[in-house]
């Protein structure tokens, strides 16, 4: 099976097209930067509280709101952050309070109390309100365990703990998977892991059941939140330098330029989707993995094309540039199709099915390996052209270096 | 030609038995199916992102410590000063580490000089700028380097001690490596950390003071009116502890106690909580002292039957100070009211020592089971689900070739699973995505292999020679796209956190594991293959 059968496009033709593209795609990417008043930034950067809620029945995200205001916490966003890949995460809600990205910076003790504030608004708007007992949604193993033992319902008596503590695995294995976090009455654990009706009536007797249960919750003080920006701003930087001095080093500084210059544009254009869709995606630290490996991906998708240029030059002395390049991105076609393709696929499927955790990181590759395929003929290709062109020759560029040389003579060496 | 395949199989059979026995075969060698799972699960660290549980950073405020110190060395000087007969005015803190002594008498100043440079020898004396009669003590900064590391030293065991008295699951304390002071607390399965962190940042500084006025102030203001406006010396006014909880006084008050303690926190031996005798329902703290606290506490107690003596918590009086009724050598009992967990904590706070320096929560995150849970299947989900789509895709492109590729990506990511589970690396949510984007590079690999021998084929090269350029040319592409992405990795490793670091770690590790299977192992299976078909047969790729 074949894709490309020698294919003979002359690309490099079309360089003023793509050089419209991108100056369409970075200028709707800055316009939407200007519109929402700067990125997106997530909890990891910007610093604050937000806890995520899972609810038993439908969200009532007005009277959250409501709640909150009335707790005093005026600076809330509630959202509802369902997602299509999982049914349990329906009725998921992402309450997020004290954004001091806008200038205004809170202590660490204020966030702090923020959360419990939060958690207290919920409890007494949304809990049982009824019984001080514990709430089992939020209960974890062993305290479940320890209860059981001290009321020892299957009257084991002796060496009860171990078997109880199976028990409490077993209960808590069938909240979390089965009923998504959340049991809405006692009864539907009746026969998990041996439950009989005396252990569901201890349970009765001892937990209440709330109507929500927190699925996460992340404080993170102001200063970590700069801290974090700087150091993720740092090694994106540290990693495009040591790519630019790999590349120049393995071939000439204009290749290597062209090439960062190509990924530059990446993680612009990229920058500059997540911005279109504001309200969707946030940056956060793992947004940022997924730019350094796109960085990587665009990267390794541009020495690909270059390779060859590099050993079509010594091939075909006598032709220009341009030829040269557009046969090379025509030879390497076949692969680069292949590969984004496959790559694409992986990417998407995360995005689709991966859960609401990995969306944006997953949404970041998906937009990344399309820009970077890209720009690897539609940006970093056509720098070298015009680069050869401004110098005069319009012929060749010759890229040899030191390490290239003795790599020619060992596949020379391999050849014969 | 066929003896060096067979070394190069046998190394590669060698490596995979390796990787097996590194998932499967530890701690104990597999007797059957259940213990092989048992081995996997064992081996496999999951990420707190996975398994659920809370993260805390906090930052120990060491400068305090420093300030601590200063403030320490103005008593010692003052103490000094009146001993030897030196002159001064009113010494105080400029800094935290920084002394001012203004108004030395003329003929005192050398011996002060000699006094710093005997006494004090971690502070440089000098003159005080545009005080003619005046000296600065200024702490060297190695001094203040060592208070900071110790300070940090001990604020560490001493949270480590208090989280393993909480009986969680495999706790870890460490520092964070990111920010200066900074430490990490990690508690696997502890969706809530409120309980933790009340643990960790208790203060528990413990004091027992003698009470001098048996009644306590309504204020501040009402203590000062009655001593006419100034305290007594060696003496302090010291808050209540207000407890809101149901059926205790809240009233708020103040004590005047004597501000030497008769008993701190470090004479204490061990501490435990118990039934409170006088108050049913409620919890008290015993404890014991030690030796040498207790020669000094019963001859004490002895002198002084029927006053009253105050137990002070991080500067709070707890409870109503109870009577010295008789002599106390080592046993005794903090009443406060407390609920039995309070009581647990308190006597766990206590056994674990007092804090050096307060600290403050930088950041938390916890993450609750349930989201776990979902998070794991989620994320295995989507990755299972691309491997097979690109498994299937490879081998209807590339028919049997692709089987060849199909090998090397499952070798691939045997290796790399099998890295992990060896060195005890945690596997995290974005390291679920850096497995997935080794299988891309993977797939990059053999791709750009296959098609380099397709084009050799084509331009009518025979099978054998074929595979042999097409192996030499893509290699040098291959090396070229994994050392660019490795050194982004490595970047990723060294400047980021957490998670990025565990996406980093999987990343490099893939990559190193690709360079094997797709070049070495997937040229083994190429050779053996074309040592078994026909010359002239038409390679299936």
């Amino acid at each position: 099976m074949e894709f490309f059968h020698a294919p003979d496009f002359d690309w490099m033709s079309k360089a003023k097209y793509f050089a419209t593209l991108s100056g369409c795609l970075l200028l709707i990417g800055l316009i939407a930067a200007i519109y929402h008043g700067g990125l997106h930034y997530g909890i990891d950067f910007e610093g604050g509280t937000q806890v995520m809620v899972r609810f038993a029945s439908a969200p009532p995200i007005g009277q959250i709101r409501k709640a909150l205001d009335a707790a005093g916490l005026k600076n809330n966003e509630v959202t509802s952050s369902s997602d299509i890949s999982n049914a349990n995460s329906r009725n998921d809600v992402m309450i997020r309070v004290g954004q001091n990205g806008k200038g205004e910076v809170e202590s660490e003790d204020a966030e702090n109390a923020a959360k419990q504030t939060v958690l207290t608004a919920l409890e007494k708007n949304f809990g049982t309100p009824t019984s001080n007992k514990p709430d089992f949604n939020a209960a974890a193993v062993p305290d479940i365990a320890d209860y059981l033992t001290k009321r020892d319902p299957l009257m084991l008596q002796t060496a009860a703990g171990d078997r109880y503590t199976q028990l409490a695995q077993a209960l808590t294995g069938a909240r979390d998977r089965d009923h998504g976090g959340i049991v809405t009455n006692f009864d539907q654990l009746s026969g998990i892991g041996g439950a009989n009706a005396a252990v569901i009536a201890a349970l009765k007797d001892g937990y209440s059941l709330n109507n929500f249960s927190v699925l996460n919750a992340q404080v993170v003080g102001p200063t970590v939140g700069a801290q974090l920006r700087r150091q993720a701003i740092l090694a994106t930087l540290y990693a495009l330098a040591g790519m630019l001095i790999y590349v120049a080093f393995r071939f000439e500084w204009i290749y290597g330029t062209a090439a960062v210059i190509a990924v530059f544009h990446d993680v612009l254009i990229t920058l500059g989707f997540f911005c279109l869709f504001y309200s969707h995606f946030e940056i956060s630290l793992t947004v940022i993995a997924a730019l350094l490996t796109l960085v990587g991906y665009s990267m390794n998708d541009t020495i690909v094309i270059f390779d060859r240029v590099r050993e079509n030059l010594r091939l075909m002395r006598r032709e220009p540039m341009p030829v040269i390049i557009n046969r090379s991105i025509n030879q390497t076609l076949s692969r680069t199709i292949l590969t984004s393709g496959l790559t694409f696929l992986t990417v998407f499927l995360l995005f689709i099915f991966g859960g609401q955790v990995l969306r944006s990181f997953s949404f970041a590759m998906v937009i990344g390996v399309v820009v970077g395929t890209y720009s690897s003929f539609g940006i970093a290709a056509p720098i070298v052209v015009i680069w050869t062109k401004w110098r005069g020759h319009g012929a060749t560029v010759p890229v040899a270096s030191s390490a290239d040389k003795r790599a020619e003579k060992r596949l020379a060496t391999a050849r014969r | 030609m066929e003896s060096n395949l067979k070394w190069k199989a046998l190394f590669i059979v060698i490596v995979v038995l390796i990787c097996f026995y590194g998932l499967f075969g530890r701690p104990s060698f597999p007797t059957s199916w259940g213990d092989v799972a048992n081995n996997f699960s064992d081996r496999m660290q999951l990420g707190l992102d996975l398994r659920g549980g809370s993260h805390l950073v906090l930052q120990v405020q060491v400068q305090e410590a420093v300030a601590n110190q200063c403030d320490q060395t103005i008593n010692d000087l003052q103490d000094q000063l009146r001993k030897q007969n030196i002159t001064a005015g009113a010494i105080r803190r400029v800094s935290d580490t920084q002394i001012l002594i203004p108004d030395v008498a003329p003929a005192s100043s050398g011996a002060l000089q000699a006094l710093a440079q005997n006494q004090f020898p971690d502070w440089i004396m000098s003159q005080a700028a545009g005080q003619p009669n005046g000296f600065t003590l200024t702490m060297r900064s190695a001094a203040v380097t060592d208070i900071q590391q110790r300070t940090m030293q001990q604020s560490l065991e001493t949270i480590r001690r208090r989280i393993e008295g909480l009986g969680l699951k495999e706790p870890n304390v460490a520092p964070t490596g990111r920010g200066e002071n900074e430490i990490l607390v990690e508690l696997p399965g502890e969706g809530d950390p409120t309980r933790a962190k009340q643990v960790i940042q208790a203060g528990g500084q413990l004091k027992f003071q003698l009470v001098l006025d048996n009644n306590p102030y309504p204020s501040e203001a009402a203590a000062l009116a009655a001593h006419g406006g100034v305290l007594p010396t060696d003496s302090q006014l010291v808050p209540v502890q207000v407890s809101s909880g149901p059926g205790q006084n809240g009233a708020e008050g103040w004590y005047l106690l004597q501000r030497t303690p008769i008993i701190t926190g470090a004479d204490l031996r061990s501490a435990s909580p118990g039934p409170d005798g006088n108050q049913p329902g409620f919890y008290q703290v015993n404890f014991s002292l030690s030796n040498q606290a207790a020669k000094r506490f019963g001859p004490f107690t002895a002198s002084n039957i029927g006053r009253y003596m105050a137990v002070v918590l991080d500067g709070k009086v707890q409870g109503a100070p109870p009577t010295i009724n008789g002599q106390i050598t080592d046993q005794g009992e903090i009443e406060g009211n407390f609920s039995q967990e309070q009581a647990k904590d308190l006597s766990l706070i206590l056994n674990a020592g007092s804090l050096p320096a307060s600290i403050k929560y930088l950041e938390e995150r916890s993450i609750g089971p349930s989201l776990g849970a979902d998070s794991i299947r989620e994320g295995i989900q989507a990755s299972v689900a691309s491997l097979i789509a690109v498994w299937i895709f490879l081998v209807v492109y590339y028919r049997l070739s692709g089987i060849n590729a199909v090998v090397a990506l499952l070798l691939n990511l045997i290796i790399l699973v099998a890295f992990m589970a060896i060195s005890g690396a945690t596997l995290t949510l974005p390291g679920i995505a850096g497995v997935v984007l080794t299988i891309g590079m993977g797939v990059d690999s053999n791709v750009l292999v296959f098609e380099r021998i397709r084009e050799e084929l084509r331009a009518g090269k025979a099978n054998a020679s074929a595979v042999d350029i097409g192996f030499d040319k893509a290699f040098l592409t291959i090396i070229d796209t994994h050392i660019t992405t490795l050194v982004s990795a490595a970047f990723l490793f060294l400047f980021g956190t957490g998670p990025v670091k565990g996406f980093a770690i999987t990343l490099t590790v893939g990559l190193l594991a690709n360079l094997f299977t797709s070049v070495y192992v997937s040229r083994v299976i190429f050779d053996w293959h074309l040592s078994r078909m026909e010359r002239e047969a038409e390679l299936s790729i």
